[in-house]
């Protein structure tokens, strides 16, 4: 099997593994395993409506996924897209409650707001980790924490007086389309996922066609080599970090100008930089792996919703499914000799 | 008994490819044979063959006399066959005691028993005169220490076979020497070994026996004293090997670099290169000859701009290069081979037609306003490949899967390529085989001969000798002589560089 086909089939068998392990352990705790299944089949697919959510879910997922590929492609492991998605949710709110001007300005400028306010706070990891060596991996946890509390700071304090949400933005800032929701028999679909997919072809092409992605991805693989060849390592390290960041900011734009409209307390992460981590991971760091990845784990998310309504079974074991999932794609190694296995035995 | 180990007519092969063909090496008692090939060869498989980690598809394994099946490594080590690996397999923030015991732990209650183990480790280092420290700390020994570490290892699990994987390859003169000591007192223990190399000199030093394999065949097994070595490269290249690299005198022209009181200091603050002075001219080879770590690397280092001078001035064509970053000085003239062609010659992960544009993939025709043009690149890397002789399967092939001769064979030639005024041979030749290190010298002569400035580092004497037109003597960071390589002996070369100084008078003083 070629390198290629490989790079395909084992995260479908990592897939499977998880939801064969995840019905194994339905059935041991008593539940019945086929209309869990179906039930969450029919809460991501059954009806429009949920496939509208689907989408909107996936928008999120696909520029966090990007965010953590990026990073990883240059060869840094990008922890804080949670934090940075954060930033980039209050940002966009901010611009978007702050001004009021026509859409084709106010728009931009809230999405660009929190692409910026993301680049920034991926800016002092990269800058220390170019700087001072400091591992991105322990600055970038740290930045989560600190962007969580200090946005509810914001929103209490600047934002709103005392109150645990911000107003809604005005609506020459939103995302959101009675178009898209009408299609969708009143989902919250909104015009973020194009935004999304434009990303996805940002970073493939800044990756693979341009000088800077060369660098980037020469820096990722050999420093010293780099630096050899005349590149500044540091200062393409910090430039990955910015990109990576700016991509999470977007994905917090799509929370804050098209899901919600307003920018809440929070009393713990959204997980959904988190989830981009095994999204990059599954989609095996690249463009069109990241969409599939993201389309998965938004169907997974968005089905399991319906499961405890249609078949008694707690949505928890969606989550569940979803760490197996992980696991075998972190575990891809036994796969891949899995697969070697099998396919000496066919030729033979 | 005859022969302690026996590999009848092995084959091995991977898809694709027959790595070993009916190859036969018998080894006999108390003999050090030498498995001579040239990279690529097979040489490793056959081991790795032997040491149970391939099984061959043909071919009959014997050890004294009985037929065995090795199927594991375990197994290899009961039999008393031990390995001592090219690269060390030794954890490094553990002492020497806690290396060689990793796996065979001597226990008394559960717990490790090091200071009985410190003891036998003691003794069997003593009984061949290894001295080791059982104490210390890999991280803190030398290289040539870490492998007699390794050697240990295999003593101490009993090992009467010792198979050497290119032993030589990372020492210095003198490690070699008492490696070779070291050798020599096995075999009066009674030890038997396997010497896997290419290097013809090591062989005709302390080889009783050697067998030779040619791309994976056989080609047949001769005694040490019934050959010599021009005979043994041609039974490994296949076709005829001069040593002596012809070449013209040469005719230097102008002034290309110019260093006047250099100094530079190490990653650690300390000043390796001090007050250095060095010329080299157009249509010139001048070769760096010294002991590793006398400044050498840092000299590159500072002249390429990778390493900050502390003071002194660099010139390249008269002008000032000193302290330029990297890049100025790579658009001012200037090619360098690097001594570490995996840490900073290429990147290994990229397919070996990206890494022909390193450090031109930002200018006209390789990109066009920050897009890069990949037509350009692998047309540019095809044209390379085809003139540099760089056998690979294609130009998107991943410079890892490539040997090293021809990765080095790649970096020559983009470096060639980009028409320096000065290019820099760092250990161009390290690890390569016979075919390959000729090629190489005839292309550095070549780029000489078209009017190049060519500075060439290296700690084969061999090597400094045959190419260079003068040569300069490095010890703890100064110039201490420049003599003429016809002029001279390896024996005066070895005292300069063991730092007995010599200035002669005259104008060969002032380089």
């Amino acid at each position: 099997m070629s390198n290629r086909m490989k790079n395909i089939v084992v995260p479908l068998v990592a897939v499977l593994l998880g939801v064969l392990v995840g019905t194994i352990i339905m059935i041991a705790t008593g539940y019945n395993a086929g209309s869990a299944f179906i039930a969450l089949w029919n809460g991501a697919f059954g009806e429009i409506y949920y496939t509208g959510e689907v989408i909107r879910q996936v928008t999120p997922y696909i520029l966090a996924g990007l965010a953590v590929a990026f990073a990883f492609r240059t060869g840094l492991f990008n922890i804080g897209v949670e934090g940075q998605l954060i930033v980039g949710w209050l940002a966009a709110v901010w611009v978007g409650v702050a001004f009021e001007l026509p859409k084709f300005i106010h728009l931009p400028l809230a999405v660009l707001a929190a692409a910026a306010a993301g680049a920034l706070w991926a800016f002092i990891p990269g800058l220390l980790k170019a700087k001072f060596k400091v591992h991105e991996v322990i600055v970038t946890i740290m930045m989560n924490y600190v962007a969580l509390h200090v946005t509810n700071y914001i929103i209490r304090t600047v934002l709103s007086e005392k109150s645990d949400r911000t107003e809604m933005i005005a609506e020459s800032a939103s995302l959101r389309s009675p178009f898209l929701e009408g299609l969708t028999d009143y989902s919250r679909l909104h015009w973020g996922i194009l935004i999304a997919l434009v990303c996805v072809f940002i970073m493939w092409f800044l990756l693979e066609k341009t000088t800077k992605g060369y660098e980037l991805r020469a820096v990722g693989f050999n420093q010293h080599a780099s630096d050899y060849a005349g590149m500044s390592v540091s200062r393409n390290i910090i430039l990955s970090m910015v990109i990576s960041g700016a991509f999470a900011g977007l994905a917090g734009a799509m929370e804050a100008l098209g899901t919600f409209g307003y920018a809440a307390i929070k009393g713990g992460f959204t997980g959904v930089g988190f989830d981009g981590i095994a999204v990059a991971l599954l989609g095996g760091n690249g463009p069109i792996g990241i969409i599939f990845a993201a389309l998965l784990f938004g169907s997974l998310k968005v089905g399991a919703l319906n499961m405890p309504l249609e078949a008694g079974v707690p949505n928890e074991l969606v989550d569940i499914i979803i760490a197996l999932i992980v696991f075998f794609v972190a575990a891809s190694y036994m796969i891949r000799i899995l697969i070697d296995r099998i396919s000496k035995k066919g030729v033979k | 008994m005859d022969y302690v180990i026996e590999m009848l007519n092995i084959r091995k092969e991977f898809p694709g490819i027959v790595a070993n063909d009916n190859i036969t090496l018998q080894l006999k008692p108390g003999e050090i044979h030498a498995l001579l090939g040239e990279n690529g060869a097979g040489k490793s498989t056959l081991m790795n063959v032997l040491f149970g980690l391939y099984q061959p598809e043909k071919g009959e394994i014997k050890v004294k006399g009985k037929p065995v099946r090795i199927t594991d490594p375990n197994i290899a080590n009961d039999l008393g066959i031990g390995m001592v690996h090219q690269h060390f397999m030794l954890v490094d923030r553990f002492t020497v005691t806690e290396n060689i015991i990793l796996g065979k732990e001597t226990t008394k209650g559960g717990k490790i028993d090091i200071k009985k183990a410190e003891k036998e480790v003691r003794e069997i280092s003593e009984r061949y005169g290894l001295a080791v420290d059982p104490q210390a700390k890999i991280s803190d020994i030398s290289v040539g220490m870490q492998q007699r570490v390794e050697i240990l290892k295999t003593l101490y699990r009993g090992a009467e076979i010792l198979i050497f994987d290119e032993p030589t390859a990372v020492l210095t003169p003198q490690e070699i020497k008492e490696l070779i000591q070291i050798m020599k007192t096995l075999i009066q223990e009674g030890k038997s070994i396997i010497l896997i190399t290419h290097k013809l000199k090591e062989i005709m030093e302390v080889c009783d026996r050697v067998t030779v394999i040619r791309k994976g065949v056989g080609i047949g097994t001769v005694n040490v004293t019934e050959t010599n070595p021009n005979e043994l490269a041609s039974l490994m290249v296949g076709r005829e090997v001069t040593f002596k690299t012809d070449k013209t005198d040469s005719t230097p022209q102008e002034q290309v670099l110019e260093i006047q009181g250099l100094n530079v200091k190490d990653s650690r603050g300390l000043g390796v290169v001090n007050n250095l002075n060095l010329n080299v001219r157009a249509g010139e080879i001048v070769g760096i000859a010294g002991v590793d770590g006398n400044g050498q690397s840092e000299l590159i280092e500072a002249i390429t701009g990778l390493r900050k001078s502390e003071s002194g001035s660099i010139k390249l064509n008269g002008k000032e290069i000193a302290n330029m970053p990297p890049r100025k000085v790579t658009e001012t003239g200037v090619g360098h081979i690097p001594q570490d062609r995996h840490k900073h010659g290429l990147v290994l992960d990229f397919p070996i037609g990206e890494n022909m544009v390193l450090q031109s993939y930002y200018k006209a025709p390789f990109s066009n306003k920050g897009v890069l043009n990949f037509k350009e690149i692998y047309s540019k890397a095809k044209k390379l490949i085809k003139e540099f002789d760089v056998r690979t399967p294609s130009e998107f092939t991943l410079a890892r899967a490539l040997s090293g001769g021809n990765q080095q064979k790649a970096i020559i030639g983009r470096e060639i390529d980009r028409n320096p005024d000065l290019l820099i041979a760092a250990q161009p030749t390290r690890g390569l085989d016979v075919g390959a290190i000729e090629y190489i010298h005839r292309r550095l002569i070549e780029q000489r001969d078209q009017g190049k400035a060519v500075l060439l580092i290296s700690f084969e004497l061999d090597e400094i000798m045959n190419v260079s037109d003068r040569i300069a003597v490095i010890y703890e960071g100064e110039i201490v002589a420049v003599v003429d390589p016809k002029q001279t002996t390896e024996q005066e070369l070895g005292l300069l560089m063991a730092g007995s100084k010599r200035k002669e008078a005259g104008g060969e003083n002032h380089v």
